[in-house]
């Protein structure tokens, strides 16, 4: 009943091309702009900005970037960290050293240098497949890290190798470094991610996504029907690589303010991976639900144990691993599909409700 | 359908502990110290140690002395496993219970929180380690990092191998090597130990160990082959104990093997069993059991069964750096409630206390702590201290514990050469950052 | 041109000029090699009888060197209290610790593996990354986070010979992982359940059909890699310690793995000489002109090398593909 799609028939080609045909659909992301836009920012304290929402944000977009590559074309990878890197350290070379450049393009351009260096280490995945090419990117994951710890010319030279967003605006509203608002650097991530996953969003329903599919399921069959795997696998790659980037450079930008590269290590790559799986592979929406999850599940464990039962920080940490762990195997052996197919299993139910068949 | 009811619960109870965040504020006549800890992870082993000295020092005070200035102190822990992230919302967390100094025993926590203390106007102390510049007090109104700094630590060192070599000017030729942990923190020390090489006219060669350290092959036969007459280690965690070994096998002589700091304690040595015998680090406090304040914390603290660790393990180089951080901490409480007249301390009056901290033998000795460390006096220009005194400190593999070896006075950094490095690194942040220094004349 | 002479030239020059250290490198190399072999090990073992990618290999040798030590110290489980009264001889110890890795092994398949069954391969690489955090926070609460220290009786020490230092340590853990080879070697060609190992490891449905319970055997094949856990845990431990860093060392085995390929036990010791040696003759002798710590990535970079012309590993089963 409430989620009904009959009697919703498209009268022109736009309508039947829409992103989201559906009129609940609309309503449903409508309603959910309007919370993040509207509705968050006048309730939610400093304390929800930087430990919540921001990285909630940051890390929804680089689950999509990684969705992309390992959901849709099928391609594991574990250098997440690594591309995460290359964008907030291209964010940081452009910010200090270009300072009249907006930090709009400086993002973008960034995510652009992070989509060459993912094309770079995509060239191996031609060759190289399954678990040999996940491990395979790991040489990109530390290779990249050891680089921007190395040399001096990523960090200007400062002798620690820790880096420091400068103060920066946008139309006269301060959105970087810990002087800016939490609000402005919320919006600034929350436009990025909003803009990108309307992007990914419409990318993986035309026929580039179908092409990724197309090698997800079987390559050499995609081959046999005319998909060029070198020009599909690549263009995945670079894709998921400048989501990844810009994830990076607002990773820097706009949550943490300074980094260091340790800050992008191989946990990392596995932090965004959980949320790729425990969302759903291949799924925009369960990129979101994946990042909230592995987001709010420590800080909700440790709030749990440490302000309701008051364990010792001590105990809370061990119940705090062990359940995180626990649920994970927890979650895969009732739902592998991940929190996408509940959404899906939920709507079949909406659609018939209150009719139990 | 299970799982939906799960996810169900799991989402109000979410909604609940979101608002259990900000409702807990700090209402109660109390002095809120936060520790970040790391009891967790890799570096549990440092961190533990670390920890329980921190709290032990505040049970203390609050059960022998009512608390400071009749105020008691309540010292919350929170679990950072030596991670960044973790640490930001540790501050985060504990800034809105109302915070009022942070010691984040991390340099890559230290170097997130140093933006985010001086908008929210809380000190960051950050007890020899964290950014060294930041003992140029003009620029880093909010961050103090006394007693000593890596690079004063370096100079000292130096000054330390002059004197086994029989003089500064002996050390020309020589060979040194620095093996460092390959992050924000080992790298610290690289800088000013170039600048002396080149004064000096020694060889150094730097060798970086990545995280964690586990396997260093290649670095000890590089040490094989350049055959140094000096080593100095930057070492954190596993990397510690593994590299003693490494030395120990190679039949690197331990007492030219000198490790900083954070590279001189008895879960690096211990390991190492009859082989780590010699090995040698710095230090900027004393070692032992012995000094009456620490008795106090056995009788007050652990015989009323409120110890945080195990009794026997009071003295051990973390726990007494523990213990220390902990003074300054007070201290600055103290000074801050002086100044203002007030019992409850904000964050920006123990910012206050800690400026204005002038820690003599005497009173060292009040605390019942004398001949602990050196002198400290903080002043609005320095936040290092005065530079301090780094103590060499000399594993004894058959008694389990340190003695004392060098100058019993310790060495003093070479503050002509530190302090310019100091002020132009801090510059050069002030001027990325659009920060005006501020007079302090 | 001079940074020609440096990258092609120098390096190969200075490894004539001074061949007794060049020989040192390659000895050190090699006996890495076998200590990253001896954790690649267990990735193997369980990846061919069960196609999971099991991650929390690493965390399972720190497991069991921590049952050890404290066994052997007489420590009581979440107390971090110790009774001399309890502490185990090595021996005891040692066999006791085993029966505990079959005991979790029997765990693991009841908990975790059977109900993901038929399910995909990530999947269960993740599961097995969610089971190391478990195991992590266990062992943690029930053995405290000190190091401790683990002499099991392993002679230190060094010797030269021509100018070359050889040591002791290094030889013990190459006869061990020969022993071991040659106890996996019988095991898996000789004994009943070895041959049942390698049907499932061929064709689960084939086996099944034929009679061979699946569930025995992968209980069989984690136990068998919980005691290969054991015996890396033991040599890595007396390194280093037992300490939370232990399981770390699963990083250094994966680019053994991808060398080796994921199927064979000759390949996990084959490619763990070749990243072992190669890592440490480019950490020495190239490293500096980047001043150095090129080691973690390079040993990855090999391995990727090979992979480009062997995309199944050295000695991988060939990856065959149909439509």
């Amino acid at each position: 009943m409430l989620y009904r799609e009959t009697g919703q028939f498209k009268t022109s080609y736009s309508a039947d091309q829409a992103i989201f045909p559906i009129f609940q659909d609309r309503m449903f992301i409508l309603g959910w702009l309007i919370v993040a836009f509207i509705a968050v920012p006048l309730m939610a304290s400093e304390y929800w900005f930087q430990i919540i929402l921001i990285p909630f944000l940051v890390f929804s977009l680089a689950t999509l970037g990684l969705n992309i590559l390992v959901g849709y074309c099928g391609q594991i990878s574990l250098g997440t960290g690594g591309f995460m890197a290359v964008g907030a350290f291209s964010a940081y070379k452009l910010a200090t050293n270009v300072p009249e450049l907006n930090i709009i393009f400086v993002i973008l351009i960034s995510g652009l240098i992070t989509a060459l260096v993912g094309i770079l280490f995509g060239l191996p995945s031609l060759r190289i497949k399954g678990f040999y090419l996940a491990v395979a990117t790991l040489a990109a994951q530390f290779f990249l890290i050891w680089m921007f710890n190395k040399f001096g010319w990523f960090v200007n030279y400062s002798p620690s190798g820790s880096i420091a967003i400068p103060p920066m605006e946008i139309f006269g509203v301060m959105v970087t470094s810990a002087k800016a608002d939490p609000v402005a650097r919320y919006y600034l991530a929350l436009g990025f991610t909003v803009v990108l996953a309307l992007l990914a969003k419409n990318l993986v329903r035309g026929p580039t996504g179908r092409a990724w599919m197309a090698i997800r399921d079987m390559d050499i069959a995609a081959e046999i029907i005319g998909i060029k795997p070198l020009a599909t696998k690549l263009k995945a790659f670079a894709v998921s690589s400048f989501f990844i980037g810009v994830a990076g450079a607002l990773y820097f930008s706009a949550w943490s303010g300074t980094a260091e590269s340790d800050a992008f290590d191989i946990n990392l790559s596995f932090n965004i991976l959980f949320m790729v799986i425990i969302g759903g592979l291949g799924s925009v929406v369960g990129s979101f639900m994946g990042a909230a999850f592995i987001v709010l599940l420590p800080i909700f464990l440790t709030n749990l144990f440490v302000g309701e039962l008051g364990f010792s920080a001590l105990t809370a940490k061990h119940l705090e691993i062990t359940i995180f762990g626990a649920l994970i195997i927890f979650f895969l052996a009732v739902e592998p599909h991940g929190l996408a197919r509940m959404w899906q299993v939920t709507k079949e139910k909406l659609r018939i409700w209150p009719f139990p068949h | 359908m299970k799982l939906s009811k799960f996810l169900l619960g799991t989402a109000s109870a979410l909604a609940l502990s979101g608002s259990l965040v900000v409702t807990d504020m700090a209402v109660a006549q109390e002095i809120l110290v936060p520790s970040l800890v790391y009891r967790t992870g890799a570096y549990a082993p440092n961190g533990v140690p670390l920890a329980n000295g921190i709290a032990d020092y505040f049970a203390l005070l609050n059960a022998r002395d009512g608390g400071i200035g009749g105020v008691k102190i309540k010292v919350e822990e929170c679990e950072t496993g030596y991670k960044t992230p973790v640490g930001v919302e540790c501050y985060e967390a504990l800034k809105a219970k109302g915070a009022v100094a942070f010691s984040p025993f991390s340099t890559g926590i230290t170097y997130q929180l140093i933006p985010k203390a001086t908008q929210d106007k809380i000190p960051i102390f950050s007890m020899g380690y964290g950014r060294t510049s930041a003992a140029d007090g003009s620029v880093f109104k909010w961050v103090f990092n006394f007693p000593t700094t890596y690079w004063s630590q370096a100079s000292a060192v130096i000054k330390y191998f002059g004197d086994r070599a029989g003089g500064m000017d002996k050390l020309k030729g020589k060979k040194i090597v620095h093996i460092y942990h390959n992050s924000a923190y080992g790298k610290e020390a690289n800088p000013t130990l170039e600048i002396l090489a080149k004064k000096l006219g020694f060889n150094l060669t730097l060798l970086a160990v990545d995280h964690p350290g586990q396997e260093q092959k290649s670095t000890w036969l590089q040490v094989r082959r350049i055959k140094p007459d000096y080593i100095f280690m930057s070492g954190w965690g596993v990397m510690n104990q593994v590299a003693i070994k490494e030395a120990a096998s190679i039949n690197f002589p331990m007492e030219n093997f000198l490790g900083n700091w954070w590279s001189g304690t008895e879960s690096d040595t211990i390991p190492g069993g009859a082989g780590a015998n010699g090995y040698t680090s710095t230090n900027f406090h004393s070692v032992g059991a012995n000094f009456s304040a620490l008795n106090d914390i056995k009788k007050y603290v652990y015989d009323a069964g409120n110890g945080a660790g195990k009794k026997e393990r009071i003295g051990e180089v973390l726990y007494n750096r523990g213990i220390v951080n902990s003074v300054f901490v007070a201290e600055a409480i103290r000074v801050a409630q002086k100044k203002f007249g007030v019992k409850q301390v904000t964050g920006e009056q123990v910012r206050y206390g800690f400026e204005n901290l002038n820690m003599d033998a005497a009173r060292w000795k009040e605390l019942g702590l004398g001949g602990f460390m050196g002198n400290v006096k903080v002043t609005c220009k320095d936040h290092e201290g005065g530079g301090g005194v780094v103590f060499i400190q000399k594993w004894d593999a058959s008694g389990k514990k340190w003695d004392r070896v060098g100058s019993a006075k310790g060495y003093t950094p070479m503050r002509d050469v530190v302090r310019p490095l100091v002020e132009a690194d801090a510059a050069a942040f002030a001027k990325e950052n659009g920060i005006t220094p501020r007079d302090c004349s | 041109m001079e940074m020609l002479n440096a990258v092609f030239v120098a390096p190969f020059v200075d490894m004539f000029t001074y061949p007794a250290f060049f020989v040192e490198v390659l000895l050190g190399g090699l006996t890495a090699g076998v200590m990253y072999s001896l954790v690649a090990l267990g990735f193997v073992l369980i990846f061919k009888a069960s196609g999971v990618f099991n991650f929390a290999q690493g965390v399972l040798a720190l497991f069991a060197a921590l049952t050890l030590v404290g066994l052997m110290t007489g420590t009581i489980p979440f107390s971090q209290n110790s009774m001399s009264a309890l502490a185990l001889p090595i021996w005891l110890a040692v066999i006791a610790t085993g029966g505990v890795m079959v005991g979790l092994a029997y765990a693991i398949e009841r908990v975790v593996l059977r109900p993901l069954v038929n399910q995909e391969e990530i999947i269960m690489f993740m599961s097995t990354i969610g089971l190391a955090f478990v195991l992590e926070g266990v062992g943690d609460m029930m053995w405290g986070s000190d190091v401790k220290a683990l002499d099991v009786g392993i002679p230190s020490g060094s010797f030269e010979v021509n100018g070359v230092l050889v040591q002791v340590f290094d030889l013990w853990a190459a006869g061990i992982a020969a022993v071991m080879v040659a106890f996996l070697a019988v095991f898996f060609q000789k004994t009943k359940i070895g041959r049942a190992l390698r049907a499932v490891a061929d064709d689960h449905q084939a086996a099944l059909s034929v009679g061979i319970p699946l569930k025995t055997i992968w209980v069989a094949v984690w136990s068998v890699a919980g005691l290969v856990a054991l015996v890396a845990g033991i040599m890595w431990g007396s390194k280093s310690g037992v300490q939370f860093s232990l399981s770390l060392i699963a990083l250094k085995a994966l680019p053994v793995l991808i060398l080796g390929g994921f199927t064979s036990i000759p390949g996990a010791i084959i490619g763990g000489l070749i990243i072992g040696v190669g890592e440490k003759v480019a950490e020495v002798y190239w490293g500096p002109l980047v001043n150095g710590a090129i080691e973690n990535w390079f040993a990855y970079v090999l391995a990727l090398l090979f992979l480009m012309f062997r995309p199944q590993g050295l000695f991988g089963e060939k990856i065959i593909e149909r439509i």
